[in-house]
């Protein structure tokens, strides 16, 4: 206690009589907290700034005049603070502003959301009256209105807090809702065109050209989360329950890499809501809106309850039994075994699931044609020879935990490449925000263009064609530059592999620059199944399948004789696929991949139509279970047990939610393995935790890949290289038929360079056609800061399912037109 | 002598019992009349147009001690309009095999929506027949009101209905008693209904069961 107080940055205060010490600069209101002292609080949030906007925390502070906001004054030596329950004055002045607060107040608690998990209720109790003196006429709004399709704003409850709007302004740099007004007509509301005297259309969309954008923040939900009254209220949970009849449990995220804590809320064996957990080293108290609405899924009425086996007379799927179709199933991988089968597990597994799936590929298929990438894993045109990402994988990522989310908001310097945060990785987008805001941080992005989500990091940008980022990163002055600064982050999103060289050249600047790498993947299930051994060329652990001594490891952990672990690595997707397709496989186990997310849909179809055998395990019907032989119904993350492994390398272990009859991925392969005399020991969670766990650690490390760079490639005439990422809400299947959700996603459209715009004579909003010879894409055209010769598509949104249509990836050359397409590209664009 | 005597006077509080007052009902004939505040099956109270009162609030289900009841809420439109306001019990039951007629639910009702029926016939022979939903529980419609959904007939906004809805016995009138007390409650929009009403008033047959 005396090395604290002899600190010269604490400072001793007295809080109702008790002697404490504090930081200098910490709030009077923090410092009763600690003591346990708790003040009455709507504005104050500890990740916000203090803006005593609210003034119910008035605390009386000897020497002062009038009561003073206990949560924007910060402690001072000395001072005497008295909080209600050692001051009548501090007392009666947080009655008073709690009366105020509720004479305008609808209290309309019987209908409103937040009724039972309230402050405004809670405090209004321990502060406020019993009876109210108020007799006139309460203050009415129109309630509510829809600032967004999922997001409501009921004005009359509304206590001008101002919480929401900090969070916009701070941490999401959304500003897309504010303080309008004066005096008793102040109230929160998005801008819209007609707010300003005109005529209200009452659909609470904002306006499109002036009043700016539309509210499509991926982060409105917090603010819903935050508001300590039930002034904003979601869509999707809207009188669906009331806190107390719901359950809460903790779980983590499914969707992205980013690897959120959060609470799912359930009643009756449903889940009605999602909120952030509260996870300080990750997501601290957000969480995007993907995560927190996105998890309709498992309710949808597609989904696969009993196992499904083809009948062979009419050759359509019929109901059979778990004994059946396992049988089947165990039977058609045992016949094709000889001639080979490839695994493709998907990128959404929980790190035990993927580690079935590796097991059951090398114990009992004999094979390291295994690859949880279900996504373009090179460029369009290069040979499938190179295996650039599952060396740089291996070389670089697996097994390694440096860089953390901590370590991105205190470096100094962050370089990003084939990465657009916001999209792609929503909660390290905050962290990188918060940095840049709090601590100085200063963000360089390689990327086509500085996109709004870009813009609010202050990032500075080095424009790269696409194809062109491996020779930045290798002769670029400003990207060498931005990592001089020791402790600087070098983050590869896992687009940069389908730039030839571009993970080879990444992996060499971290090690010329000294600089920390991070590979970012986008899929909640990627970095575990990369860990888990779900590649041609990694054991689990990141034991290359080359290395005689991690084989014997693994063999004896394993208990398999020497020899049954295959040698040599395996088929990658693209490989498997071209294999499957020209009947060279046996037979495809497949997870939950859409052949539409791999680099060519139309040959990932054939191939599954080709392969004469097929094992589909699936949630819900898909394009594969529609060519699969046996497809077996597994459980979604909310109804089983397991861990995810966020992008950091974090383990996300999260208990089942829901009760459910559904088995997960590993006890279904354990079921088939024992059919064919295979123990697998994986059909229990913590059993597969405890194998894990008891894997020696991995020593030997393959070399950094050295990738050859290409020239990126020259586009003539009316052709353009193509730039495409995901944006956050798309057609993704986790987010089917989520209409509501779906309507905040930010509208899809073709970005498109002065010099293309003015070559082919369109202006902002004329729609455009960019086309290969597989089809085309018409988009309205948005008028960006692109190098020459560039066009941007989202990857999977609404009418722009580039792999689908186009049938190629970032970095191809297309052909732009002005206008719908013609009659022959008519076909393409029809899908 | 003194047997005989004692025979006869056994006889005698026999034959006396006959003058007296029978105090055996004749259930099911003619059914026992509660007292006035008896607490009994719940009804679900409408508006004078028909709307109903419920808001979907769960409050009773919060308070029930049994948990006897499960609301789900659901928002009105202004096309499917089912009570004032922004909310309406999508679903109502109350489940009479768990229900302990305390009557917290009715006090904890912010719209008096749910009220205390004398109904106390609630044998049942299944479980599932003893779930109450919203067909059972809401109150019939009395002439002048109209089957919800349908647009608010008695104001502009939810305020109309509610602001003195508690103190003014005209706007809940009628929806407060049990309504198949009296032959002018029975429900207006089934005129055949009335003929086929039952002795034992308030029993819930399910449809097209034998009488």
């Amino acid at each position: 206690m005396t090395d604290v107080a002899k600190k010269a940055d604490t400072v001793t205060l007295t809080v109702d009589g008790v002697e404490v010490t504090a930081e200098k600069g910490e709030l009077v209101i923090r410092v009763a907290e600690r003591m346990g002292i708790a003040i009455p609080r709507f504005c104050d949030h500890p990740l916000l700034a203090p803006a005593g906007a609210c003034r119910q925390c008035l605390v009386e502070v000897e020497g002062q005049r009038k009561p003073v906001a206990s949560c924007t004054q910060t402690v001072a030596e000395g001072m005497v603070v008295k909080t209600q329950l050692s001051s009548p004055v501090a007392a009666k002045a947080q009655a008073g502003i709690m009366e105020m607060l509720l004479i305008n107040h609808p209290l309309d608690c019987p209908t409103c959301d937040k009724g039972g998990e309230c402050p405004l209720q809670n405090q209004a109790m321990s502060t406020g009256r019993a009876d109210s003196r108020f007799v006139e006429h309460k203050r009415e709004y129109e309630k509510p209105i829809h600032i967004s399709s999922q997001v409501l704003l009921d004005r009359e409850r509304c206590v001008l807090c101002q919480r929401c709007t900090r969070f916009s302004e701070e941490i999401a740099g959304d500003k897309f809702i504010d303080l309008m007004d004066r005096s008793s007509g102040e109230q929160i509301n998005v801008y819209r065109d007609d707010f300003f005297g005109g005529e209200g259309t009452g659909d609470g969309q904002a306006g499109e050209d002036e009043g700016d954008v539309p509210f499509n923040s991926y982060f409105s939900g917090n603010t819903i989360q935050i508001c300590p009254v039930g002034a904003l209220t979601g869509e999707q949970y809207r009188f669906r329950a009331r806190p107390f009849d719901l359950v809460s449990s903790p779980s983590a995220c499914e969707h992205c890499a980013a690897g959120c804590s959060q609470r799912a809320d359930h009643r009756r064996g449903k889940v009605l809501r999602r909120l952030a957990g509260d996870d300080p080293a990750v997501n601290e108290e957000w969480n995007c809106d993907k995560g927190r609405w996105g998890f309709r899924y498992t309710t949808a009425t597609d989904r696969i309850t009993t196992p499904l086996l083809r009948d062979p007379a009419s050759g359509r799927l019929r109901e059979a039994s778990w004994s059946e179709a396992l049988l089947a199933a165990a039977e058609g991988l045992r016949d094709a075994r000889e001639r080979g089968v490839g695994v493709l597990p998907g990128g959404r597994l929980t790190v035990e699931d993927a580690y079935a799936y590796a097991k059951f590929a090398r114990v009992v298929l004999g094979t390291n044609d295994i690859d949880f990438r279900a996504r373009p894993i090179r460029s369009s045109g290069s040979s499938p020879a190179t295996t650039e990402e599952a060396d740089f994988l291996a070389a670089s990522v697996a097994g390694i935990t440096d860089v953390t989310y901590e370590a991105v908001e205190n470096a100094p310097s962050v370089l990003i490449v084939g990465l657009e945060p916001e999209e792609e990785c929503p909660i390290l987008f905050l962290r990188l925000r918060k940095g840049h805001l709090k601590r100085k941080l200063t963000v360089t992005a390689v990327s086509p263009y500085l996109s709004r989500g870009l813009e609010k990091l202050g990032a500075a940008l080095v424009a790269a064609v696409p194809g062109d980022e491996a020779r930045l990163l290798n002769t670029d002055p400003a990207v060498a530059g931005a990592l001089s600064a020791p402790g600087s982050v070098l983050i590869v999103g896992e687009r940069l592999a389908t730039v030839p060289g571009g993970l080879s050249a990444a992996a060499a600047l971290a090690r010329r620059t000294g600089a920390r790498l991070a590979w970012v993947p986008r899929r909640a299930g990627d970095r575990g199944a990369l860990d888990a051994g779900c590649l041609p060329n990694l054991l689990p652990g990141g034991r290359p399948v080359t290395d005689v001594a991690a084989r014997a490891e693994l063999s004896l952990a394993w208990r398999v004789e020497a020899g049954v672990l295959p040698s040599t690595a395996g088929r990658d997707v693209d490989r498997i696929v071209a294999a499957a397709a020209d009947g060279t496989l046996g037979a495809l186990l497949v997870g939950g991949v859409d052949p539409a997310d791999l680099a060519d849909p139309r040959l990932a179809e054939e191939a599954l139509a080709a392969v004469p055998f097929v094992v589909s395990l699936e949630l819900r019907q898909s394009a594969v279970t529609r060519h699969a032989d046996v497809v077996l119904p597994i459980a979604p993350a909310v109804e089983k047990a397991g861990t995810y492994m966020d992008w950091e390398g974090r383990l996300r272990s999260f208990a089942a939610v829901l009760p459910g009859t559904a088995m997960t991925d590993g006890r279904v392969l354990e079921a088939i393995a024992a059919l064919l005399d295979v123990t697998l020991n994986t059909g229990d969670v913590s059993a597969i935790r405890r194998e894990l766990g008891s894997l020696p650690a991995a020593t030997a490390r393959p070399a950094l890949p050295a990738a050859e760079v290409v020239e990126p490639a020259r586009p003539a005439e009316r052709e353009a290289v193509l730039a495409t990422w995901h944006q956050l809400l798309d057609l993704g299947t986790l987010l089917d038929g989520d209409e509501v959700l779906a309507g905040t996603a930010r509208p899809p459209v073709a970005r498109i360079g002065k010099d293309l715009a003015e070559s082919l004579g369109v202006v902002d909003g004329d729609l455009v056609t960019v086309s290969t010879d597989r089809g085309g894409v018409t988009l309205p055209a948005a008028i960006t800061d692109l190098p020459p010769a560039v066009v941007w598509l989202p990857t999977n949104s609404p009418g722009s399912t580039v792999r689908r249509s186009l049938g190629v990836t970032a970095g191809a050359v297309v052909r732009l037109q002005a206008g719908v397409p013609g009659p022959i590209l008519a076909e393409g664009v029809a899908r | 002598m003194a047997t005989l005597t004692g025979s006869f006077k056994g006889f005698g509080v026999t034959f006396a019992h006959m003058f007296r007052k029978v105090i055996t009902t004749d259930y099911p004939f003619s059914p026992p009349k509660p007292a006035p505040r008896y607490h009994g099956r719940h009804i679900l109270n409408r508006h004078p147009d028909g709307l109903e009162k419920c808001i979907g609030c769960e409050l009773c289900a919060w308070a029930c001690p049994a948990d006897a009841i499960y609301v789900e809420g659901g928002d009105n439109t202004d096309e499917q309009r089912f009570s004032p306001g922004e909310r309406y019990a999508k679903i109502y039951q109350i489940n009479y095999a768990r229900c302990i007629f305390c009557g917290l639910c009715i006090e904890a009702c912010p719209t008096r929506s749910l009220t205390m029926s004398n109904e106390y016939e609630l044998a049942r022979d299944s479980r599932q027949d003893l779930i109450f939903t919203k067909k059972e529980l809401l109150a019939p419609l009395l002439p002048g009101m109209e089957m919800p959904p349908h647009p608010m007939r008695l104001g502009e906004t939810d305020k109309d209905y509610y602001i003195g809805a508690l103190t003014n016995p005209g706007t809940s009138a009628g929806a407060e008693r049990a309504p198949w007390s009296d032959a002018d409650t029975h429900d207006a929009s089934d005129p055949a209904e009335h003929v086929d009403r039952a002795e034992t008033a308030g029993t819930v047959r399910k449809e097209g069961s034998p009488r």
